[in-house]
């Protein structure tokens, strides 16, 4: 019996492995140490766990554990590597690049850094999602000392060229920060070989638990940031506060089994998501948003043509999704990511996002073929635009009343 | 978002939903919204040869609570004279609906829809 | 195998067994990110807004004055930070005895033209009435005294105090993790006396770490410090730590509800504490002040604190020598340099904070322990002399 509404929304955040869950509980219990408590055995017993759990984030991604601070998650990362770095480095320029497709907490960072006197080009993308490394090259002044672009788009699931935009940018010395949010467990990843600076990362995107996070701060060269939470100079004094024992073992135990199940995994997950799309191939008039071959396999973005998003969610309840991503999901607006890629309005509200993840089985998306079919037929046959294609009209020759 | 229970009804099984033939007798036709605000309502009614609307039709791109306006004004507009059609106001729909406050738009919708229906039966008289 | 005995519960509490039970099925199931709007996703908020009524109702505020943040340390940053983004920059006073989550950002904001004047205190470690009133006759915009002290447990009348800085027409904070839960602490009353902000804090009152909450009025404008998706009405993006934010909701409500038990209880123990340690000829620091129920901070001379508590941790008594988050540092504490104690006295500091599973026979073999282990490092000292 299959358990609905099935989850497909693995981008949003993932369920906690079991495994996680299990190691992380003796830290809850038994083991509640504060791990800056230096004058006992709770403490130390409580920072022993936390530098495992930093050696297996860093581990994950071929880094030395020094390189890695704890934060409360990929937001907290991105506005501290944007606006600690900016301020630690304004003397030098105060120009930063950026693109149209980062998620709301690097675009929104840098909105804050424009308020505080800095310029920001926010890149166009191509029409697969991708960034244009000509663009991007011809973006760069000499007054621009940093660059983020994400590894992997939360929306569309296609993976930048991190490789190639970190070599720009070293030759200009310019600090490249990426969001790894969505990256850990999907592409693999080697700092010793990618010229990156900084990278966020976020436990809950990986089966770890909400509420915790790290950056990745590079030491050859050395990165330098102001620091944005000030207090006890907890994490050498790059973030202070209590670190939260239980959350940060369930990162490392994440990340660790990330690392040994990732490739497994990914053609595991890969293999349902083509299934999911082939099923869907038949049905008229859909269009997949993003590059599909630099692409992560656990993503499906999809335009069903004259089906609005929000009735379409409505009407696959029983399928845990997401149209546009899950942040700005209380608005209105049609996904901004979409729009970046050129997609009309129309085409950009009547999107779907599914996410694939550890737990799917093929009996799941089956499930959600057969009842994609159904209630894709059910809205269009209530949809005035639908009827109008059929009748041969051309959609972009009506005058709308736009209201 | 959560939808009230008569939302919920009014998506799941719409009332009214189609089209007349173009040539029917006294259809009229009201076209509101635009594809890229993320709705867009038809709404035909069919008036007797004494002005009353016998009988009306819906196609909605929208969202649950814009069905939902739609459905219900054709529910309601039925019987009625096309000035009475014209007193149905978006508050009444909100309110039968209990629409939360972002959703107030697919209710002036509607009842934008029954305006400009009524104005293209106008129309066709010549009014 | 024997049980080391927690002395620290001012660093960390253990978390209660109802808190745990209650975070379980958010760490284990199938828990969603709470802005997705499937069932999952409104499963989640549903949680988080009851937790977010638990917190307010534990220390009578209101649902909407909650804003979740990853910790104390963050609460305190986003107000201090937050408010004075939003005004020209001017004096700011705080007490000289604040967590450095409080005197770190507001020395960061001498930096952008603001004015710092750190309060001071009296030698029982209570805000010094003269220079308090000066310092607000200087109108501050700008004010943070923390309601019951890490180190010494030294309560402030803050209710007096705000009234004070209202009348210059300050915006007063309050950090009160080390408050709520032994001491009443009721939002209602304190913002009618001035108070505009306090902080709270899961870890501290038997909830979870990961979780605490800046309590805000809200006429108060302050500045978002971490940007991006619009999360906490805009005020905290990021998302949200269910687990942990359901874990904090439990947690203060028990903590409310067994206090009127728990503070007598902890004040007997802690008599029982201050009797045998003043036989031992130590120095209770701030003893005639009023304290919080748990916590006992003291010196013994000629005994050197970080020396005292490895003894102490061998011998199976979890202690502090000053803050948890500055235990780092070698330097004496702070707090009793503003309290003007004697710096060979302030480096013999350690720190008792009592909870609720100690009873009164740890407490007297504590005791017994620590005659033996002074004896001993009397010896030892003597002999290097």
């Amino acid at each position: 019996m299959l358990k609905l509404p099935i989850y497909l929304d693995y981008s949003a955040t993932t369920p906690v492995d079991p495994r996680v869950a299990e190691k992380m509980i003796p830290y809850l219990v038994e083991k509640f140490g504060n791990a800056a408590s230096r004058s006992h055995a709770f403490g130390w017993e409580s920072e022993a766990a936390v530098e495992e759990a930093r050696d297996e984030v860093a581990r994950l991604v071929n880094a030395d554990s020094k390189e890695i601070v704890w934060t409360s998650g990929a937001t907290e990362s991105n506005n501290l590597a944007l606006k600690g770095a900016a301020n630690f480095y304004s003397g030098k320029g105060k120009h930063v690049i950026t693109v149209k497709t980062e998620h709301k907490a690097v675009l929104d960072t840098c909105r804050e850094l424009e308020r505080q006197g800095f310029e920001v080009t926010y890149l166009d993308v191509l029409e697969n999602g991708l960034v244009d490394l000509d663009v991007f090259k011809a973006a760069l002044r000499p007054d621009t000392i940093l660059a983020s672009v994400m590894f992997v788009n939360n929306e569309i699931g296609v993976i930048q060229p991190i490789g190639e935009i970190g070599e720009i940018c070293r030759a200009k010395s310019v600090i490249f920060h990426v969001d790894a949010a969505q990256a850990t467990g999907k592409v693999d990843i080697d700092l010793n070989a990618l010229k990156v600076d900084l990278m966020s990362f976020s436990a809950h995107k990986t089966y770890g638990p909400k509420g915790i996070g790290a950056l990745y701060i590079r030491r050859k060269p050395r990165i330098r940031l102001e620091a944005q939470m000030h207090g006890g100079g907890h994490e050498r004094g790059f973030r202070s506060g209590t670190l939260a024992t239980h959350q940060i073992v369930g990162m490392g135990e994440a990340f660790r089994l990330a690392r040994e199940e990732m490739a497994v995994e990914n053609k595991r997950i890969g293999a349902l998501r083509d299934r999911l799309l082939k099923g869907l191939s038949d049905i008229d008039q859909v269009f997949i948003n993003g590059d599909m071959v630099h692409r992560v396999p656990h993503n499906l973005n999809i335009s069903f043509a004259y089906i609005e998003g929000e009735s379409m969610l409505m009407a696959i309840k029983n399928l845990a999704v997401s149209s546009g991503s899950a942040c700005t999901s209380a608005s209105l607006e049609p996904s901004y990511v979409l729009r970046a890629l050129g997609r009309d309005d129309e085409l950009a509200h009547s999107s779907i996002r599914f996410t694939l993840g550890r737990f799917n089985t093929e009996e799941e998306i089956d499930y959600a073929i057969k009842l994609l079919h159904e209630k894709i037929g059910k809205l269009r046959e209530l949809s005035p635009l639908w009827e109008m294609v059929q009748d041969g009209v051309d959609l972009s020759t009506v005058q709308w009343a736009a209201h | 978002m959560a939808y009230s229970v008569k939302v919920l009804d009014h998506y799941e099984n719409p009332r009214n939903v189609g089209s007349f033939g173009k040539e029917e007798e006294g259809v009229a036709t009201g076209m509101v919204g635009a594809p890229a605000c993320g709705d867009v309502m038809k709404l035909q009614i069919k008036v007797g040869k004494d002005g009353i609307i016998e009988d009306a039709k819906f196609k909605t791109y929208g969202c649950g609570s814009a069905i939902a306006s739609s459905s219900l004004v054709t529910e309601w507009v039925k019987g009625k004279s096309v000035d009475q059609a014209l007193d149905i106001k978006n508050t009444q729909i909100a309110e039968e609906l209990a629409l939360p406050p972002v959703k107030i738009h697919c209710s002036i919708l509607a009842e934008d829809a029954i305006k400009a229906a009524v104005a293209d039966y106008k129309k066709k008289r010549g009014e | 195998m024997f049980a080391p005995v927690y002395f620290d519960h001012n660093a960390t509490t253990p978390l209660q067994p109802e808190v745990l039970e209650a975070m379980l099925p958010w760490l284990t199931g199938q828990s969603g990110n709470a802005s997705s709007r499937h069932d999952y996703g409104r499963a989640a908020r549903r949680a988080i807004d009851e937790a977010r009524g638990r917190v307010a109702a534990a220390v009578g505020a209101h649902p909407t004055e909650i804003v979740f943040t990853s910790g104390g340390s963050e609460a305190n940053n986003l107000f201090i930070k937050g408010a004075a983004a939003c005004m020209k920059p001017g004096l700011l006073a705080v007490s000289a005895i604040e967590h450095p989550c409080v005197i770190k950002p507001a020395e960061q904001l001498v930096r952008r033209g603001w004015v710092l004047q750190k309060l001071s205190v009296d030698n029982d470690g209570r805000v010094d009435s003269g220079h308090f009133e000066a310092v607000m006759r200087q109108r501050p915009k700008l004010v943070s005294v923390m309601l019951a002290n890490n180190e010494t447990g030294v309560l402030q009348d803050v209710a007096a105090l705000a009234e004070q800085a209202r009348a210059a027409g300050a915006w007063f904070h309050s950090d009160a993790v080390q408050a709520v839960g032994k001491v009443a602490v009721d939002f209602r009353a304190l913002n009618a006396a001035g108070v505009h902000a306090v902080t709270l804090s899961a870890h501290k009152l038997g909830g979870p770490k990961g979780a605490a909450a800046l309590v805000l009025d809200k006429r108060v404008e302050i500045e978002p410090q971490i940007a991006g998706g619009g999360q906490e009405r805009g005020l905290r993006s990021g998302t949200e730590n269910v687990a942990a934010i359901i874990g904090f909701g439990v947690a203060c409500e028990l903590a409310v509800r067994r206090m009127a038990e728990l503070a007598p209880r902890l004040i007997e123990l802690r008599c029982r504490l201050e009797r045998g340690l003043s036989s031992a000829g130590a120095t209770v620091f701030a003893a005639s002040a009023g304290r919080l129920p748990n916590t006992v901070y003291f010196a013994l001379p000629n005994i050197d604190g970080e020396t005292l508590v490895g003894q102490l941790d061998r011998s199976g008594y979890a202690v502090a020598s000053g803050a948890a988050c500055s235990s780092a540092n070698p330097e004496p504490s702070h707090v009793l340099r503003a309290m003007d104690v004697a710096p060979e006295l302030a480096r013999g500091a350690v720190r008792i904070s009592l909870g609720a599973a100690n009873t009164a026979a740890q407490v007297e073999e504590f005791l017994l322990t620590l005659q033996g282990t002074v004896a001993r490092l009397q010896r030892l000292s003597a002999i290097a002399v």
